[in-house]
This record gives structure tokens, sequence and C-alpha cells, in this order.
């Protein structure tokens, strides 16, 4: 990966909505060098997709329930923890899941509805699987700071005067 | 009483700033996106401000040493050292001061004899002329010119110097031109300046702030240590514009003599900022890197948007300013900078301010949100499309 690369990707990495152009200008490179490079990126799987982070509690009847699940598992010979780890990666509610050191293994994030939604998936799908443990569930109450971002952040406002030497 | 009549003759007829007219007229309106700040966009990174939160709580509210804390010397001779080569005792060779700024005032305090000439290469900074004049001095102006993109030449300091010239401001890279002066460039003005056995005074503020070549500090070329004032600060690249912290490294003989002032007038520059710029000194490095990249893409894309636009503007080497030419527009600086503000309610500051050889010219500082320059060019797109 050479500094280009990088310096791109460190770009739409604080913003996927960055355009070609903008991208292009920023790094003093022709906008077609741009959008090529992007494509061997995405070739290449260093960018695997696009996301915007939303702040789903600002919008209205929508109010989402987040857990992390820590998973104790027995893991398999000759697979380890990867195969019971996809076995529940797979699952559309779950939306990340981590191998752990520490005292429990697999870290699950799940998202739901309802805080009855989860605990149901909980206990009739995750918690059931034949190599799962034990599973302890924390619910997020509020999220402070998601991927980088400060979400009720007040410092966005520029409180420098206008006009400075 | 006429109230008037008690200032100093040397205050009275001091020029206010060409800046505070902008200031006043900008501040009525909303949304305006200013272009007109001399300072970073970015807060001052959480770990500085904690580490004073931390000094304060554990009751560093008291004065430090008139020079500056030692433990805070000891970090600036190392950090000169580790950038640019420089070898200064933190024990008699560092002030640590309240701002660059002040660090100048001191400077020329402490060299300056009435009616001692200084040399200023404008278009500069707006405080070198008035600070020369303050300590009793005459600053003697020279005019860089923008066939030179800016950059002060050896002749030119020849002709300004008489038997009065004691020394010579130099601000490397430039406010508000951008201009950068390479090792080079910086020799062949030394020449001059050693033979004719002057001071310098020299404002390295933006240092760290060079996108393309390496950096040359004035006292790193040889024989310029024993007759340079490096004067440089927090404000800039470590964010840190209103701690006010700043300090000027130089011979003893010299840092002593500003010493001998600031304890009379400042006693020490405030503790708790001197506690967050120890923090910045020892663990700011990523940071400032951070900060510095995301210049040099803005500076890239403000300086493709204005030639762009017609407004000519060569890539400037260094500091956050780009310096455009708007003599296209067959307008003057001052007369573009309002109607530019009126109209669009964009604020940028007309070259002129800084010097008569920034006629033409406006100064656009970049260091503000990509959103933020992305609509100020918007709008000078809408500008000029009616001018041009």
């Amino acid at each position: 990966m050479n500094e280009l690369e990088i310096e791109l990707l460190k770009l739409i990495e604080r913003n996927a909505n960055l355009e070609a152009d903008k991208i292009a200008k920023l790094m003093g490179k022709d906008i077609e060098e741009i959008r090529e490079l992007i494509k061997e990126l995405e070739k290449k799987k260093a960018i695997l997709g696009y996301s915007t982070l939303i702040d789903w509690a600002k919008v209205l009847d929508k109010e989402e329930v987040t857990a992390m699940v820590d998973v104790k598992v027995t893991p398999a010979r000759g697979v380890g923890f990867d195969k019971v780890a996809e076995r529940i990666y797979r699952f559309p509610e779950v939306k990340a899941v981590y191998l752990m050191s520490g005292s429990y293994d697999l870290s699950v994030s799940i998202k739901g509805n309802t805080m009855t939604e989860i605990g149901r998936f909980i206990s009739e799908k995750l918690s059931t699987l034949e190599s799962v443990l034990s599973t302890t569930t924390h619910f997020v109450l509020k999220r402070y700071k998601h991927d980088g971002i400060i979400l009720e952040d007040n410092d966005e406002e520029d409180k420098r005067i206008v006009v400075s030497p | 009483m006429n109230k008037v009549s008690y200032i100093s003759r040397n205050v009275a007829e001091l020029k206010p700033s060409g800046i505070r007219r902008f200031f006043d007229l900008a501040a009525q309106m909303d949304d305006v996106i200013s272009l007109g700040v001399g300072e970073p966009d970015f807060v001052t990174p959480w770990n500085f401000i904690e580490q004073s939160f931390h000094a304060l709580e554990q009751g560093y509210t008291s004065y430090t040493e008139n020079a500056g804390m030692i433990e805070l010397r000891k970090e600036i001779s190392s950090y000169l050292q580790k950038s640019f080569r420089l070898d200064y005792s933190p024990d008699d060779q560092v002030i640590v001061s309240v701002g660059a700024s002040q660090a100048i005032d001191l400077a020329l305090r402490t060299i300056v004899d009435q009616g001692d000439e200084v040399i200023v290469a404008e278009p500069s900074f707006v405080a070198y002329a008035p600070a020369v004049r303050l300590a009793g001095g005459t600053p003697v102006t020279i005019q860089t010119q923008p066939e030179y993109e800016f950059k002060l030449q050896a002749h030119q300091i020849e002709e300004a110097i008489t038997p009065r010239t004691k020394a010579i401001m130099l601000c490397n890279p430039n406010n508000p031109t951008g201009t950068f002066l390479s090792g080079d460039e910086l020799a062949q003005l030394a020449a001059v300046i050693e033979r004719h056995d002057l001071l310098v005074l020299s404002d390295e503020i933006y240092a760290e702030l060079t996108y393309d070549e390496t950096y040359t500090s004035f006292p790193s070329i040889d024989g310029m240590k024993e007759r340079t004032i490096l004067i440089s600060g927090f404000s800039k690249a470590f964010a840190m514009t209103g701690w006010r912290l700043g300090y000027a490294a130089g011979p003893s003989e010299i840092i002593a003599a500003m010493v001998k002032i600031h304890q009379y007038t400042m006693m020490c520059a405030p503790t708790m900022a001197q506690h967050a710029a120890l923090e910045a000194l020892k663990n700011g490095k990523p940071s400032v890197q951070e900060m510095i990249e995301s210049y040099k893409q803005r500076r890239n894309f403000i300086v493709s948007s204005l030639n762009e636009l017609g407004l000519y503007c060569p890539n400037p080497g260094g500091a956050f300013y780009a310096f455009p030419s708007i003599k296209a527009t067959g307008l003057t600086s001052a007369e573009f900078a309002e109607q530019l503000l009126q109209e669009e309610h964009v604020a940028v500051i007309p070259g002129d301010v800084f010097g008569e050889s920034g006629e033409g010219y406006i100064r656009c500082s970049y260091a503000t949100s990509l959103k933020q320059l992305d609509e100020a060019m918007n709008r000078m797109k809408r500008f000029m499309e009616k001018r041009v």
C-alpha cells in the first residue's frame, strides 16, 4: 500500500460521501487517477463498502436497541473459533463479532427494535448453539461516541472571531 | 481635560490595524464564512487540555520562573534539536513568552535604541512595524515583489541598509503570502546580513506548517546562530492560539536581557498554559502531523479552486494562507474584500493591510473546514461570474 492509497483511504474513511473531484483537488491529483485508484482499492477489497453513520434516536418512531453480548464458546478442532463465529455472524441481527482475549471468547453486537426481540434472539438462537457455553448480555443505554465520531458534539461550532491577524 | 493629549505621541501616531475595520464589518453579519482568520480551525488536542486540567488540580496555580518552567525549556531545547538541529541551552538560551507576539516585543525592546532602524519585509504580519515603533525604533519596510513570488531578495536588503540599521525581521514561511524560503535562498540573505553585521529576528511560528520541501531554520545556517533571535510558539502548529504561549531562543546575553524586561513587565507566561505546552512537546507529534496533512490537502484544494476562478494563485509553500491576485477583476484589494463580504458574506483580508505590495492581492486562510472552504469557493465563483 503506497502513501497515495493511504491518504485516499484516510480521507474517505472520515467521509465516504466525499466526491472524486474534491478528493482529486485535496490530493493535488487528476480526477481520473483518483477514480482509477478507488476502483483498484475496491477490487482489492481494501474498500469493503460505504456506510452512513446515523443517529437513529433522532428519527421519529424508530428507537433501536443494541446489546453487547459476551459469549463463551468451545472451540472446534481444526477450525478453532472460526466455525462458531461464522454460525453467529451469519444472522442479520448480529452487527459485529470479535474474537477477544480475556475472560470470554466472542464479543457479539446485536441490534433489534426492542429488548424483548433481542432477548428472544439470544435465548432462542445464540445460547442454544451447541458450542456456546454461556452468554452475558449488556444493553447499551446511550451512545456518546461511535467509530471516532462524537454523537452530540457541541464543539463543531467555530468559536473563533471572524477576522484576526 | 483633553484626554487625547495625554496619550504618548508614539502611540497616538500608530495607525490602527487595517484588519480591525473588517472585523467590525463582518461581525455584524450572520452566516459569514471567514477566510480571514489567522489561526487554526482545530481545537487544541484533548491531551494538551487534559494535562492543563491535571496541573490545575495538582495546584500548579502560582508563578513559574521568569524564563518559564525549566522542564518546558528543556523540552523546547530538545524539540529544536530534533526538528531543526539547533543547539540551545535550556538554562540560559531559551525564554518562554506570552505568545510569539510578546517574544517579538521583548526582542525589539532588548535591541532597539531610539532611532535605530529595523528592516521589515512586507507584506508581513501586521504587528512587526508597530512593534518596532513602540520599542522606539524606526521600521524600514521593503516591499517583496510578486514576480519573485514575494520572496525577499538579497539586493533589497542591501538597498535598505543605512548606518542606523540594527536588525532585520524575517518570517518564514510568511504570513500573509505563504511564501517559503529554502535553505539556499536563506543563505543568500545570510551573506548580506553577515556582511553588514545585522541582527536577525527570525519569526518561525509557521515552521512546522510546510508542505513540499524540508525546512531550514535560519539560525542553523553557518554563522547565523550568534546573530539570530529565533521566535516561535505553540499557537499555529499546536493549535493553541488562546493559550498565549511562545518562546524565543538566542545568544545567552540577549536572552538574559529579554528575561530582564519580561520579569518587570510580565513575570512569567501563564502556568497552566506552560503545562499544556509541555504535554504538546512530549506527546503532541501525532496530532500535529494529522493537522499538517489536513492543511496540505486544503491548500491543494483552495489553490486549485482559486486558479479555476481566474484568481491567479501560486502554490504557497507554507503557513495556512493563500495569497491570490485579484488584479483580473480591476478592483482594489479593499474593494474586492468589501464587495465580497457584502454580497456573498465571505470574509477575506485585503492584501494591502500587510504592506503596499500586497495591493492587488487578498489573503485567504484555509484553516477552515473543507465544507466551509467548498461553500466559500462556490460563493466566490458566483461573485467572479458577475465581474469577469
